[in-house]
């Protein structure tokens, strides 16, 4: 068994896929950096990220992207949530219900804000239901460029509606981990399901919660394809400029300059998660 | 009694309004696809459709490019799969069975690439894939879907792995089969529904991906990347079956391999 190949092995059978990702990650971003900051004689610049911040939309941009990483992630965090704790109660038929829940997991962003664009036109069914309902009188523009509120309420409905699935797998996971002895010693000391959720269960699902924020948090700052479908391009967001700049404008030196700036802003949301998880994965582990 | 009476009624309550609202827009969007040309702009739209038609479908399948949008996704997502599978299975392998120096290390690599954007190193690898000649082209798309799907198959088949024992293997070799057979014969037939779940994983990561596959090509477009590009210019109907068209296999896809979706977002 301990050979020299069988000490090799699990070296031979990790290069593939180190090198891969290697050539895949660690070159494009040398390569994004050399786009952004250097010149085409390969000397130093800031030119692209100066003519970034002086464009209209980078402003814009920046607000979007972050007012709706602030709507959507609180509100995703609470659905799944709910719905964690409701299939962790194991009643019965919650694997249907689980099912259902985690079904939005194989809808991409853009098929996203296709679905929900069936409810939010002026002719659609939100505003069929309401005026049915005697709640308005005619429709509603909610995705006109002049209706910021409606862009925003759509986009935050479609992609928390979207990703939610996401979160509740991560929050599931952290329930699993936690003692079933635990949630009993409550039970039997007569806590209410109400208050061993808030006093127990909360309280050990925290990593988990921090975990789940923190990858959404990456996700969302590469959000464009919902917004296109559902605000084409009236409301601004990063991942949709740098798109714009590298297909519509051909600037791949601008669109490099917000690569950048997505990747950077989600690299340290990784850094932030791998410190969150640090002294987590030193419990958990076997 | 009453409580306990109150308790399920708010259990089972929640619960479905949940599976409601998470239901809601695929009814939406299947009773749009199927309404017929002369009722998409009625105004109010009734729940439930006085009339079904595939009309509007057969337009979306006629429309220039989408036919060959079709076929170019399923060769991308194809080739993810492929190469996902070639790269993952063996790493995935070395995770699940083998003690070995820095596997926590690599371990960390695969919690990072899964939250990784990759989708944006499109923006440089556009330039590198210019230079090379490799711009336009499918199989630029299904690298990069296979770098973004590849740490999603290493956790599904290294679970799939673990969940097989170690013991039948370490016989099988102390019987005098080689590794390599032992691998074959006893460690792979257990884990096959696993590499099958991973299969269907990175095939849906493809089908789905629009930002790489949208700047990578201009020509060969896939589907999510042709259906974003005519955004601006095709007509609500034509966008809510594209939309329909889109989550159909994806869906179907993701029930299949429910057992394991569940790995794929876990804590680590």
């Amino acid at each position: 068994m301990h050979t020299r190949t069988g000490r090799l092995l699990p070296y031979t059978l990790l290069l593939p896929s180190i090198v891969f990702l290697a050539v895949l990650i660690v070159i494009p971003m040398a390569q994004a950096l050399l786009l952004s900051f250097a010149t085409d004689s390969g000397g130093f610049t800031l030119e692209n990220f100066r003519r970034m911040l002086a464009d209209v939309s980078f402003s814009d941009a920046w607000r979007n992207t972050f007012l709706l990483l602030l709507l959507i992630v609180p509100l995703q965090v609470a659905l799944a949530l709910a719905m964690a704790l409701l299939v962790n109660s194991r009643f019965r038929g919650h694997r249907w219900f689980f099912l259902i829940y985690t079904i939005p997991l194989a809808v991409s962003d853009l098929a996203a804000g296709l679905l929900w664009l069936a409810a939010f036109t002026e002719r659609g069914y939100l505003n069929s239901v309401l005026q049915n309902a005697g709640v308005i009188g005619q429709p509603v523009l909610w995705l006109s460029f002049d209706n910021f509120a409606g862009l925003v309420t759509a986009i935050v409905i479609a992609e928390s509606w979207r990703t939610t699935a996401m979160v509740l797998l991560v929050l599931i996971a952290g329930l699993e981990l936690i003692p079933r002895d635990v949630l009993e010693t409550a039970e039997l000391f007569g806590a209410s399901r109400f208050r061993r959720t808030v006093h127990v269960v909360l309280p050990l699902l925290r990593p988990s919660l921090q975990s789940a924020l923190v990858i959404r948090t990456i996700f969302a700052f590469q959000t464009f394809a919902v917004v296109f479908a559902l605000a084409g391009r009236n409301l601004p967001v990063l991942a949709g400029e740098a798109y714009s700049w590298y297909a519509t404008n051909q600037d791949e030196r601008l669109a490099a300059a917000y690569g950048v700036v997505i990747l950077g802003l989600s690299i340290a949301a990784i850094v932030v998660y791998l410190r969150l998880l640090g002294p987590r994965e030193a419990e958990v582990q076997r | 009694m009453n409580a306990r009476v109150l308790d399920r009624t708010l259990l089972y309550g929640s619960a479905v309004v949940l599976a409601i609202w998470v239901l809601i827009p695929f009814y939406l969007i299947a009773v749009s696809a199927f309404t017929p040309q002369s009722n998409i702009a009625d105004y109010p739209k009734p729940l439930l459709p006085s009339a079904v038609s595939i009309a509007t479908m057969q337009l979306f399948l006629e429309s220039s490019g989408i036919v060959p949008a079709v076929l170019n996704s399923v060769i991308v997502a194809l080739l993810t799969v492929v190469v996902g599978l070639a790269l993952g299975v063996p790493a995935a392998y070395a995770l699940a069975r083998l003690r070995f120096r820095g596997r926590e290390a690599f371990r960390a690599v695969v919690l990072v690439t899964k939250m990784f954007p990759i989708a944006i190193l499109a923006i440089p690898l556009a330039v590198i894939f210019v230079r090379l000649g490799l711009y336009d082209n499918l199989i630029s798309v299904a690298l990069v879907h296979a770098a973004m799907a590849l740490p999603f198959v290493i956790l599904i088949v290294g679970g799939a792995f673990v969940a097989s024992s170690t013991d039948l293997e370490e016989a099988a070799e102390t019987l005098g089969s080689s590794r390599w057979g032992a691998f074959l014969r006893v460690a792979l037939p257990p884990a096959m529904p696993g590499l099958a779940a991973a299969a269907i994983f990175a095939f849906v990561i493809s089908w789905n991906e629009v930002f790489a596959a949208s700047i990578l090509t201009v020509r060969t477009r896939t589907l999510p990347a042709q259906i974003l590009a005519s955004l601006s210019t095709s007509p609500l109907a034509l966008k809510l079956v594209a939309g329909f068209f889109m989550v159909l296999p994806a869906v179907v896809f993701i029930i299949l391999i429910r057992r394991y979706v569940r790995a794929v977002w876990g804590p680590r």
